[in-house]
This record gives C-alpha cells, sequence and structure tokens, in this order.
C-alpha cells in the first residue's frame, strides 16, 4: 500500500470525526460507545502500523513509505519514516490504546475526551512521520491544542494554571523554530527535510549587532531549534512546565505526556540539530552534556525531596531526558542508540509508573506518598508490577531501562569523561528516589485506617499493564530488537556527522548489524 | 468619457443604481417594513456581483484615463469586501430585528459603503481614491451611529467622524503636497516623477502624510485610538462589518497607493509600514490582554492582526502582497465566523460582551463552542488551523526580504497574543459554575456563518480553497 503511512497517521483523526459529527447525548450508552470506539480505532492504527515495521527494510538507510502530494502555498505534504522516526510511530501507535483503556473510568464528558486523544495521536504521529518542515511544525505545535485541553478541562485543582504554563512556554519555544525553518527555507529554497538533510548551512563567522557568532547561520539556526526542542524535552533549566503539567493532568494526560511528547525534543535533536547543523552541535555540545549532567544529578535531588508522587516521577522523567541528550551529543553510535533506545524504554517505563499512581490514585484520590504504606499486604498484584517498573526505572540489568543508560553512559565516556562520571551518579541517586518511593507507598505494614478497604488490580488494570510489563522486559533481555532497526540509521547519521566536521569515523557499534 | 469606460465601471454603477432604487423604494413603503427584504436582496446583490467580479479574468483595464484600475488585485480585493459585507449583513438580520434597528437604510448605507471600497482598491488616481474612501467613511459614520437613542453609539458614531475628518484632512494634505511636486494627481504620474529611486523631498512629506491618513483607516498603531470605542459603542452588526470588510479595502487601498504610486522607492515606505507593523502587533497583542469586553478585546485583536497584513506589505514584494492577500482573506472569515457568535451572545434577552459571562459555554452548547475554540487558536495562529498558515505566510515573504527582526518580533508578539485568545478557551471550557449565557438557538444565518467559517479554518488547511492562486494573479497584477 502506497499510502500505508497516511492511513496510519490519520485514521484517529477519522475516527475522532466520526465521534464529533455522530455521537450524540451524554448517557451511559453514549460513552460507552465513545470509549469503544475510541479503544477500536487506536488499536487498529497500532495494527496498520505493524504492516509499517513488517514492510520496513532495516539496511535501507533512506526514508521509507515516502508520500508526496503538492499542497497550499507551494508547500508539500510529503510522509515517510527511516531508523530514527519508524520506532516512535510504534511507541505512540503501541501506547495509545493502553491510554484509552487506562481512562475507562471518567464519567466527566467521555465523548470530548476521547476525540482529544484521537486527535493528539494522528497529530503525535504525524510529528514523527512528516517530511517537510512546516508539515512538521503544524504537528508538532497542533499537539499542544488538544494537551492544552485535557489538562485544563479534566485536570487537578491548579489545573488552568499548569494549562497556561504549558502551552505559553511551549509555543514560545517553537515559534523561535518557526522563524529558522522559514530561514531555513530561503537558504536552502525547499522545506524538504531530506534535502535539508544533504543542504551544507554556512557556518562561516558572521557579526550580528556587534557580536561575532562562531559557527554563523549554523549557530543561530541551532540555537532557534534548541530552544523549541530543550522546552519539549525538557532539559535543564526550562523544564519548570513538567512536573505542573503532570500533576495536573489526568492520568492518561499524564502517560501521554511521559511516555510520548517528551520523546518529540529528542526525535527533533536527531533529525534537525544534529544532521542539519553539524558544525554548530559540535561547537555547542559541551553545553549541551553539561546541561545534561547537571540535569540528572539537580533533577534526581529533587525528586528525592518531593512528596507527591506524580511529581517525583516527572522530576525521575527529567534526569532521564538528561542521558538522553547526552548521549545524543555525544555523536557516537553507542550513544545515539542508546539515547533512542531509552527514549523507547522510558515510554514503556515512565508511562507504567504513571500508570501506577493512577491505580492507587483512582481509589484514594490522592497522591501524596505520605498517605500510602504497606500497599503490599491487600494488593500483591499491583506491589508486583510497581516493583518491575521501579526497578526498571532504576535501571536495573534485564530491564529496558539498564540497556538505554548503560549505552549512552558509554557513548558520553568516550567523548568526555568528567560529564559521564558526573551522570553516572544519577544512577545512584535514581535508585535512592525510587526505591524509597516504593519502601514507603508499598513495603511495610499496613497501618492507615484509610487503606485497610483498598482492592487490588483487576483485570482491566492487569491487561493494561500486560504488554508493558512484556515490552520492559523484552527489550531489557533482547535488545537488538531495536537496535537492528535503528543502527544503519544511526551508524549513517553518526558517520555523516563526523564527515562534516572532519572527525575521526567512529568505533564500531557493540550491536553487530546486519 | 466612451462607453467602454463605463462598462469597466458596471459593477460599481450596478450597486450604486441598486443603491438608489432600494432608497426610494424604502422610503415609499414607509416605515421599516420593507427593511428584512431590502437587507435579503442587497446581500443577494452584493454576493452576485461579487461573484460577477471573480469570475470576469482576463487582464487589467483602465477607464476613464487611469483614474480607475480594474486588475486582478481590485478584483481580488473586491470579492473579499463584497462577500465579507454580504455575509455580515446575513448574520447581523436577526440581531438587528430584535433591538429594533433594522431599519430600512442599514442594508442601503453598507452597500454604499461597499461601493466606496470598491472604488479605493481600484482607484487609479490620487482624487478618485479620496472619493472613494469618503464614500465609504461617511457610509460607516452614519451605521455606527445607527442606534441613535444609545449615548454610546452616538459616541462611537461622533468619535468615529471627528477622527476620520482628521485622517482625511492629513491625507488630502499630502495628496496636495504630492500633486504639487508631482504636477499630477494619476498614480502614473507620481511613479513617473520618482522614477529611477530618487524621491523628491515634498513628495516624500507627501507620502508620510498620505500613509497616516491610511494608516487610521486600517488602525495600525498608533492611528488606532478610535477602534476599541467604535467597536465597543456601535452596534454588534456594526462591528461586525467594521472588522471585516472595510478593513480588506483599506489594506487592498495602501498595496495599491504604494506600489501604483510610490513603486519606484519601496526603500522609503518599507520602513514606515515596518514601523507600524511592530507596533501594531505588539499593542495589539498586550492591550487585548486587560480586556473583559469582548468587543474591545476583538477591536485589539485586529490591530494586531493589522500589524501583519502590513508585515506583508513592509516586505516590499509580490510575495508579500500575495501573503497580506491571502492573510487579509484568512482574518476576514475567521471574524465573520467570531462576530457571528458574538451576536449570539445574551444573557436574559439583551446583548452581553462580557467574557465571564462565556462562563462553561461549552458544557451548555459543545457544538457552538468548538467551533469557536477552532476559530480562537486559528486568530491566534496557532497550526493546523487556517490563521497559522496566514502568519507563516507573511513571516515568510518578511523574512525573504531581508526584514527578519520584524519577523521574529512578529513571532513573540504572537506568542504574547496567544494569551487572551487562551483566556476565552479558558472561561468558555474550564470556567466556573457562574450565571451564563441564555441558552437560546443561535439565528439560523448566523450559525451557518459560525460553523461555515470554522469549518473553513479546518478544511482550509487542504487546498485554502484556491485563495492562494487568485492572490497570487493578483500580487502579480500589482507589482510588475
Amino acid at each position: 500500500m502506497t499510502n500505508l503511512l497516511s492511513i496510519v497517521t490519520f485514521l484517529p483523526l477519522v475516527a475522532a470525526a466520526i465521534l464529533a459529527l455522530f455521537l450524540r447525548g451524554e448517557d451511559e450508552a453514549a460513552q460507552r460507545n465513545a470509549k469503544w470506539l475510541a479503544l477500536i480505532a487506536t488499536t487498529a492504527t497500532f495494527i496498520a502500523s505493524l504492516f509499517l515495521l513488517a514492510g520496513f527494510d532495516p539496511n535501507d538507510t533512506g526514508f521509507q513509505f515516502v508520500e508526496e502530494r503538492d499542497w497550499i502555498l507551494g508547500l508539500k505534504y510529503k510522509m515517510g519514516v527511516d531508523g530514527i522516526s519508524i520506532l516512535f510511530v510504534l511507541l505512540t501507535t503501541f501506547l495509545m490504546p493502553l491510554t484509552i483503556a487506562a481512562c475507562w473510568d471518567v464519567r466527566v464528558r467521555v465523548k470530548e475526551y476521547m476525540i482529544a486523544f484521537l486527535v493528539l495521536e494522528t497529530l503525535m504521529i504525524g510529528v514523527f512521520t512528516a517530511l517537510d518542515l512546516v508539515l512538521f511544525y503544524l504537528f508538532f505545535e497542533g499537539g499542544l491544542i488538544p494537551m492544552f485541553l485535557i489538562i485544563g478541562i479534566w485536570g487537578g485543582k491548579d489545573r488552568i494554571y499548569a494549562a497556561f504554563k504549558f502551552f505559553l512556554y511551549t509555543f514560545l519555544g517553537s515559534v523561535l523554530m518557526l522563524v529558522a525553518m522559514i530561514a531555513m527555507y530561503i537558504d536552502a529554497g525547499t522545506t524538504d527535510i531530506p534535502t535539508l538533510l544533504n543542504h551544507q548551512f554556512s557556518s562561516d563567522t558572521l557579526s550580528v549587532l556587534g557580536f561575532r557568532v562562531i559557527g554563523g547561520v549554523q549557530t543561530l539556526l541551532w540555537l532557534a531549534f534548541f530552544a523549541s526542542f530543550a522546552v519539549k524535552m525538557p532539559m535543564w533549566p526550562v523544564h519548570t512546565w513538567l512536573p505542573d503539567a503532570h500533576v495536573q493532568a489526568p492520568t492518561a494526560g499524564s502517560v501521554v505526556l511521559a511516555a510520548i511528547l517528551l520523546k518529540m525534543g529528542g526525535y527533533g535533536f536527531l533529525r534537525f540539530s544534529v544532521p542539519m547543523f553539524p558544525v554548530a552541535s559540535e561547537l555547542l555540545a559541551p553545553l549541551v552534556l553539561w546541561l545534561s549532567a547537571i540535569a540528572v544529578v539537580y533533577t534526581s535531588l529533587v525528586a528525592l525531596a518531593q512528596t507527591d508522587m506524580k511529581k517525583l516521577i516527572a522530576y525521575s522523567s527529567v534526569a532521564h531526558m538528561g542521558y538522553v541528550t547526552a548521549g545524543i551529543f555525544a555523536f557516537n553510535a553507542q550513544g545515539l542508540d542508546g539515547a533512542i533506545f531509552q527514549m523507547l524504554s522510558h515510554g514503556f517505563v515512565s508511562g507504567a509508573l504513571f500508570l501506577c499512581v493512577g491505580v492507587i490514585y483512582d481509589r484514594m484520590h490522592t497522591r501524596e506518598i505520605d498517605a500510602y504504606g504497606g500497599l503490599v499486604n491487600r494488593m500483591p498484584a499491583y506491589a508486583a508490577v510497581f516493583m518491575l517498573f521501579t526497578m526498571a526505572n532504576v535501571g536495573l540489568p534485564g530491564t529496558s531501562g539498564f540497556v538505554g543508560e548503560f549505552l549512552t553512559l558509554m557513548g558520553i565516556f568516550q567523548v568526555n569523561t568528567w560529564v559521564a562520571a558526573v551522570a553516572a551518579t544519577g544512577v545512584i541517586l535514581s535508585a535512592a528516589y525510587a526505591l524509597w518511593l516504593y519502601r514507603r507507598v508499598v513495603l511495610g505494614d499496613l497501618i492507615k485506617e484509610s487503606l485497610k478497604a483498598i482492592t487490588d488490580m483487576n483485570a482491566r488494570e492487569k491487561a493494561i499493564f500486560a504488554p508493558l510489563v512484556a515490552m520492559t522486559l523484552l527489550l531489557g533481555v533482547y535488545p537488538s530488537l531495536v537496535t537492528d532497526i535503528i543502527g544503519p540509521s544511526t551508524q549513517a547519521l553518526v558517520s555523516q556527522h563526523h564527515t562534516a566536521v572532519g572527525g575521526p569515523e567512529a568505533p564500531a557499534t557493540m550491536f553487530a548489524h546486519n | 468619457m466612451t462607453l467602454a469606460d463605463f462598462s469597466t465601471l458596471l459593477p460599481e454603477i450596478l450597486l450604486s443604481v441598486f443603491a438608489m432604487a432600494a432608497l426610494i423604494f424604502g422610503v415609499f413603503t414607509g416605515k421599516d417594513r420593507s427593511a428584512p427584504l431590502i437587507l435579503w436582496v442587497s446581500a443577494g446583490m452584493l454576493v452576485l456581483v461579487a461573484m460577477w467580479i471573480l469570475s470576469a479574468g482576463g487582464g487589467g483595464r483602465t477607464a476613464f484615463a487611469g483614474m480607475f484600475i480594474d486588475d486582478a488585485f481590485a478584483r481580488f480585493a473586491k470579492g473579499v469586501t463584497l462577500l465579507a459585507a454580504a455575509a455580515v449583513l446575513l448574520m447581523s438580520e436577526a440581531y438587528m430585528e430584535r433591538r429594533g434597528l433594522l431599519r430600512f437604510e442599514y442594508p442601503i448605507l453598507v452597500v454604499l459603503a461597499a461601493v466606496g471600497m470598491m472604488v479605493m482598491v481600484s482607484a487609479g488616481d490620487l482624487i478618485a481614491l479620496y472619493m472613494g474612501l469618503e464614500l465609504q467613511s461617511l457610509a460607516l459614520y452614519v451605521v455606527a451611529a445607527l442606534r441613535r437613542n444609545s449615548v454610546k453609539s452616538t459616541e462611537a458614531g461622533l468619535k468615529y467622524f471627528v477622527l476620520g475628518a482628521l485622517s482625511s484632512g492629513l491625507l488630502l494634505y499630502g495628496a496636495s503636497l504630492a500633486y504639487g511636486f508631482a504636477g499630477t494627481t494619476r498614480f502614473a504620474g507620481l511613479i513617473a516623477a520618482a522614477e529611477g529611486g530618487e524621491i523628491s523631498l515634498g513628495l516624500l512629506i507627501g507620502l508620510v502624510f498620505i500613509l497616516a491618513g491610511l494608516a487610521f483607516k486600517v488602525s495600525a498603531v498608533p492611528f488606532h485610538m478610535w477602534t476599541p470605542d467604535v467597536y465597543e459603542g456601535a452596534p454588534t452588526a456594526v462591528t461586525a462589518f467594521f472588522a471585516t470588510a472595510p478593513k480588506m479595502a483599506a489594506m487592498g487601498l495602501i498595496a495599491r497607493v504604494l506600489f501604483d504610486a510610490f513603486g519606484s522607492v519601496p526603500g522609503d515606505w518599507g520602513q514606515i509600514l515596518a514601523l507600524l507593523s511592530l507596533l501594531s502587533m505588539f499593542l495589539g497583542a498586550i492591550a487585548a490582554i486587560g480586556q473583559r469586553d469582548i468587543k474591545r478585546l476583538m477591536a485589539y485583536s485586529s490591530i494586531a492582526h493589522m500589524g501583519y497584513g502590513l508585515m506583508g506589505l513592509a516586505a516590499g514584494t509580490a510575495l508579500g502582497v500575495q501573503a497580506m492577500l491571502v492573510y487579509m482573506a484568512i482574518y476576514v472569515t475567521m471574524n465573520v465566523g467570531t462576530f457571528a457568535f458574538i451576536l449570539s451572545m445574551e444573557r436574559d434577552g439583551k446583548p452581553v460582551t462580557d467574557i465571564a459571562s462565556l462562563n462553561l459555554y461549552a458544557r451548555a452548547e459543545p457544538g457552538r463552542a468548538l467551533a469557536m475554540l477552532v476559530l480562537l487558536f486559528s486568530l491566534a495562529g496557532v497550526p493546523p488551523m487556517l490563521g497559522f498558515f496566514g502568519k507563516f505566510y507573511v513571516l515568510q515573504a518578511a523574512v525573504d526580504a531581508g526584514l527578519a527582526w520584524l519577523a521574529i518580533a512578529g513571532v513573540i508578539a504572537s506568542v504574547i497574543g496567544a494569551f487572551y485568545y487562551l483566556r476565552i478557551v479558558y472561561y468558555m471550557y474550564f470556567g466556573e459554575e457562574g450565571p451564563g449565557l441564555d441558552r437560546t438557538a443561535m439565528p439560523a444565518m448566523a450559525w451557518a456563518m459560525l460553523m461555515i467559517s470554522a469549518a473553513a479554518m479546518l478544511l482550509g488547511t487542504i487546498n485554502l480553497f484556491g485563495v492562494d492562486g487568485l492572490a497570487a494573479e493578483a500580487a502579480a497584477a500589482l507589482v510588475n
């Protein structure tokens, strides 16, 4: 099928339109129909995306499933995936049915809730499949609207503040990117991403308002993109919107935010900053590496001090994203493989952790750590699942979290020993906050009266966690499942980077690629 | 004066004759009984003439020795203007009827204003320009004060009139300077006088005064003071008209004067426009934040939008003009929809314009709230709505013309501006329980306009309904 990619991308949107136009009423039956339709649509999207994976040839480092059509204002509608993006598409389609299933108990404005998530899914997939700058921007920015509504309508007590902060923060970051995109278009004469990947932007030093800019145009463009992706990622010190957004968002919103939306920043670095502005990337890599190292240590320490479970996991997300950015800007195969692996793994693990919080929040309506304790006595299944994901978050060998952290640290170590050393302390710190959280919530005696009647996970909740558990363990013991697909593309990216900046050819990866 | 001259002006003549005939008909049938009929026929006439003009292809023609130009640019601007006027007439009928404002003069004045606008965008001479402008303005002064027994409406009309007269004075002074130094009022003569990029000081001062007069009409900062007061004071239906058709016409007129009469010295007016654009975008974005009244808010919003339109013109290129035209077409569509909604805001049967009255509107009327949501995000320029493409296009034209600083400023202003549109979304979707709006059905026409314009904001992203191609043709006709 030649337009499989468009089908995968727009299927959820079609479902959303059907919901919006044809489903009437707010009664029990209408709510059930809305949920089922959303679940079926997201599952169908996932199945369609599996065909994508089946037809994907990992050894071809170019773009596959490419579709191209003329569009308005001289722009092009162009879609395609390569080894870097395809797994993000699958991550999105894999997690969305689980997310929909996780909000089965929502009672307020169910139809609108489902529409928001379906629209969001289309926009998220579009970000990873767009092969035109403007199209990419469209999806990238458009995702703000449903997320803004999800936080604002179905969120917690301070949802308004969090929604506005989320929107304006990320909007400001990305409009600077828009100006850079226009400048790139003027410079290269096209908004076509594959062409831009081979376009050499000037790196001659130039003078702006009396300042000498080393790296010239590349540096300016890189900084504009950085403003957007660093906020989205989020990197220290522009991460402050994330804890607020997470705490206020409903469970499903948190899952999507942590598992998929944050990956857009990392994907942006991989797709734009590194390959298109190699000189500027090389020049500014120390900045990114150190910001990442600070993020890992600082946010891990902050996580230790949290009393709200969601906030704790949010800060741990920022720390884990620190590994990702550092891995990307190590410019070697281990670093890049590790960064992508870490993003995928974090997608499963952080998503699952937010779901874990959601399970007990649904029962007790509080996220305060102090309100819990000794859950293992009443919820053994829950305790086991929570344990697994806590360990994956810490990076225990055998879980996917270990592979990502290990690979990125190995990559970073080759370029900057100090950053690697500082970032490695994050492994210990993450063990500290994650295990401490687990002890306070799950272990110990069940002494709190209010918890005496708490029930263990029901079948639906178990069904949601099962695929996540499977993926976390599978990727933990068999990482080449992922690295085989991304390997050739990252390898190409690495050699392209080193050719552009004239550095040494990268050593071979630790996993053999066929 | 030949038959060919008149045939070029046929659409204008037809509408003028129609307005006279309708006036006589209205007077003889007495009172305002015939008003709905006249309104419907007027709207029909406007749509018909718009279709006629838009379907007439071919190159440019001039009439009366260059006083009047009929080219693709004029046709585009006229098409948008007339359709906007018709849309506003149709959606305002129910509103005016309920407030006892449906006098038969109202549609006739709108038609006369539309004729003035048509002359404006077709002007090839400073005299023709002034005639068109005054015909439009006089009609607008009167409709602003349509609610004769309301102090606010009368104040709005008077304020608009006094300040409008001042701006006309500025414009006339500039025109007389231009005539004095170039020896002609024809645009063709003016452009010849400034040939080779050299412009005499007198002509330059004339240009500045003409621009100041015209900037008043598009309410560009610092000539914007009248806008919020007039928007607030005038009956909402009239405000809707102010926010749409005249803005398109005035932008068209500015483009016409600058490119046809001063096209040889784009550097001289480019910087003036860039400054007007910068100030408008920021003042519009910042001043709107404090507004509680949705009509005042829309006034500042339109000031900001004019800033983006002017950015396209400041680029001084065909791409810039094309971007401006696309932007204005999108802007007009968005405003028609938004005002259709504002017209329906009522509490206890009385119109309200307080934003806070939208409290949890989405719960009461999910369909309309969703349409407004789309429009508001489009106004804010958030993708994937059409409003984003308009902004993208002018920004692209500005960067292309070396005005990267202006584009960056525009982008920052749009983030500031996003805040107040979001606040309306906030009231509609996240607000707290409180006295809300009446849950009455919207008048059919207003409802249709709201839905059509919201749908256009989404579906337009597929192919822009071909407006892009028309605008390219129009821009090519103007800039050569």
